[in-house]
């Protein structure tokens, strides 16, 4: 656009826009920089200090880390990401693609059914973990309930158990994520040609076999958006878990962002916090890669 | 024919059973809330209060307590809305700004900053918090609204410069340089060219960083001053730290009432919240 204009002898003015434009552009960057990856870059610093209740620059090497590894507590939440992540993902994924798909078939109501599927991700995940603790609560919520319609030794108690507390963390994340996922595919169900219908009306070919077949390959994009998108919610997640369970029983439904928060505020043990920050990083890196490298790929193809 | 009927039928079962588990913690919440306490002790969680209350809300909004204040949530209500504001105000003012200098007065240098702006906005919120908790205390405005303010100001930009960005884009190039021709300059342009046609993509800006704010549960643990936090951390105090006997029905009245702004939002201007959540997760 610069050259453009210049032909048309504006050049002067152009440039002293230019100007004004990096006036506004550049100290917002900075200060941005400088919160996200300054800081990062410093939380990071802290990981091999011997920080405690305050940061401290003394240099300890990969001492907290070799703190981290030892401790069962940290292998507790680090397995609940993954048990938690494998659960979220798979059920916010089925019930996503699977919800976008009925509402395709749809010929009413649709704005109804797609409007409460969709509101759970209006609301904060406090109060999604504070909604499900009352439902799960083995005093008033579904046990009660089952228990007063005739079932008196009936038994339902995930929250308070170790072996499951985390399930309905997860059971709780789903219902909040997968209006999300079923939107997101719901549009792409919808941008894929027509055409299709009406050649797979004269081959006889059922639905069923023109989603799973034809339609939903076409969506892989929006699987590999959808599948960041909630990776991302895996590994920060925090807010619904103190919420529900806060870790417990005992630290059995930790998880990292938790476990994060707990050790810089709470333990004064900045240090080895930082040291949990930076494996959370490291892990989340791990999970985005892929992606970046489909991304380039399908870019440059 | 029959067999069409059967699967309409059968389609309009499953989506109902599904709108079943979506709608059954807001359903089960709301008679909560207007149940008395010996009635949502005694009485199944399903069933509709026998005898109607809104004394529950009332005690939740002024007089519930959160560790031993107890002046309801009204005050970190209002404490929220004087935080997202302000905050919204300048992250949407400034993105604004940021995405009409990427998108009109393009530069490859700011838009792989951009990038890496952006892709530093997914790392998770731990890593800032000890660097934050110094850079307030030397500020000298941690536990204050300001230090609130500050924060979901700077980590909210990423997100509006570029859905404000992406927007500008699509704008024909040829109105900035007719305006040039007029002899308008930058901010002349900005303000009377620019920012006139934007209100579709500030609707969704303004929703998006809202909501963001108002639901933030982390920062407003961390940072919010006692008395005044930010809403997310104080339902949640409140719930957590009841002493004596629990008094479900209040609390549960005001997680509703915690949960009621952005509910009523995504009501209201629900076709924003989609756009703005597809395009933000697109784009991301």
């Amino acid at each position: 656009m610069r050259q453009r204009c210049r032909r048309r002898g504006t050049g002067v003015r152009i440039s002293a826009n230019r100007i004004k434009a990096w006036f506004v552009l550049i100290p917002c960057v900075v200060v941005v920089f400088y919160f996200i990856w300054g800081f990062a870059a410093y939380t990071a610093y802290l990981s091999v200090t011997k920080s405690t209740f305050l940061p401290d620059h003394e240099f300890i090497g990969a001492a907290n880390y070799r703190v981290l590894f030892d401790h069962h507590r940290w292998w507790v939440a680090y397995s609940n990401m993954f048990i938690f992540g494998g659960l979220y993902l798979a059920g916010c994924l089925a019930l996503g693609i699977g919800l976008a798909i009925l509402l395709d078939r749809l010929t009413g109501g649709e704005t109804l059914f797609r409007t409460i599927y969709l509101y759970p991700m209006s609301l904060s995940l406090v109060v999604t973990g504070l909604a499900w603790q009352w439902i799960l609560n083995p005093t008033i919520g579904i046990q009660k309930l089952v228990q007063d319609a005739g079932y008196p030794d009936f038994k339902f108690n995930w929250v308070a158990s170790p072996d499951h507390a985390i399930l309905t963390v997860a059971f709780a994340a789903i219902w909040h994520g997968t209006g999300l996922i079923m939107i997101l595919f719901l549009s792409g169900i919808k941008s894929v040609d027509p055409e299709i219908w009406r050649a797979s009306r004269i081959d006889r070919i059922p639905a069923w076999r023109v989603y799973f077949n034809i339609i939903l390959p076409q969506l892989r994009a929006t699987l590999l958006t959808a599948v960041m998108l909630l990776g991302f919610q895996v590994v920060r997640s925090f807010d619904v878990v103190v919420a529900l369970t806060d870790g417990g029983p005992g630290y059995a439904s930790d998880v990292p962002a938790r476990y994060v928060f707990e050790y810089f505020f709470e333990r004064g043990r900045i240090g080895q916090g930082a040291a949990a920050a930076v494996v959370m990083v490291v892990t989340m890196i791990l999970i985005v890669l892929p992606y970046l490298y489909f991304e380039v790929r399908r870019r440059e193809a | 024919m029959r067999r069409h009927a059967h699967r309409t039928a059968l389609l309009y079962g499953a989506l109902f059973v599904c709108a079943l588990y979506f709608l059954s913690p807001l359903y089960v919440m709301l008679v909560a809330s207007f149940k008395t306490l010996a009635e949502v002790r005694g009485s199944s969680i399903v069933s509709l209060p026998e005898v109607w209350t809104i004394q529950p809300w009332i005690k939740a909004w002024s007089e519930a307590c959160s560790g031993l204040e107890c002046n309801g949530i009204r005050p970190y209500f209002i404490a929220t809305f004087e935080i997202a504001i302000p905050a919204v105000a300048l992250s949407v003012l400034l993105g604004a700004l940021n995405g009409y200098v990427m998108a009109k007065w393009r530069s490859r240098f700011a838009d792989l900053i951009f990038t890496l702006l952006l892709i530093g906005s997914f790392v998770p919120l731990q890593l800032y918090l000890i660097p934050l908790a110094i850079t307030l205390r030397e500020l000298n405005i941690y536990g204050t609204t300001a230090g609130l303010v500050l924060i979901h100001t700077v980590y909210g930009i990423p997100l509006t410069t570029m859905l404000f960005r992406n927007f500008y884009v699509a704008l024909p190039d040829e109105l900035v340089r007719a305006a040039i021709m007029d002899g308008a300059g930058f901010f002349k342009i900005f303000f009377s060219v620019i920012l006139p046609l934007s209100p579709a993509i500030a609707i969704v800006a303004v929703i998006l960083v809202f909501s963001g704010i108002y639901n933030d549960f982390l920062f407003a643990l961390t940072f919010g001053e006692t008395g005044k936090r930010p809403i997310m951390a104080a339902v949640q105090n409140i719930v957590a730290s009841s002493y004596g006997i629990k008094e479900y029905n209040v609390n549960i009245a005001a997680v509703m009432i915690s949960a009621l702004p952005t509910l009523l939002l995504f009501l209201v201007a629900g076709r924003f919240f989609v756009r703005g959540l597809t395009q933000g997760a697109l784009k991301g």
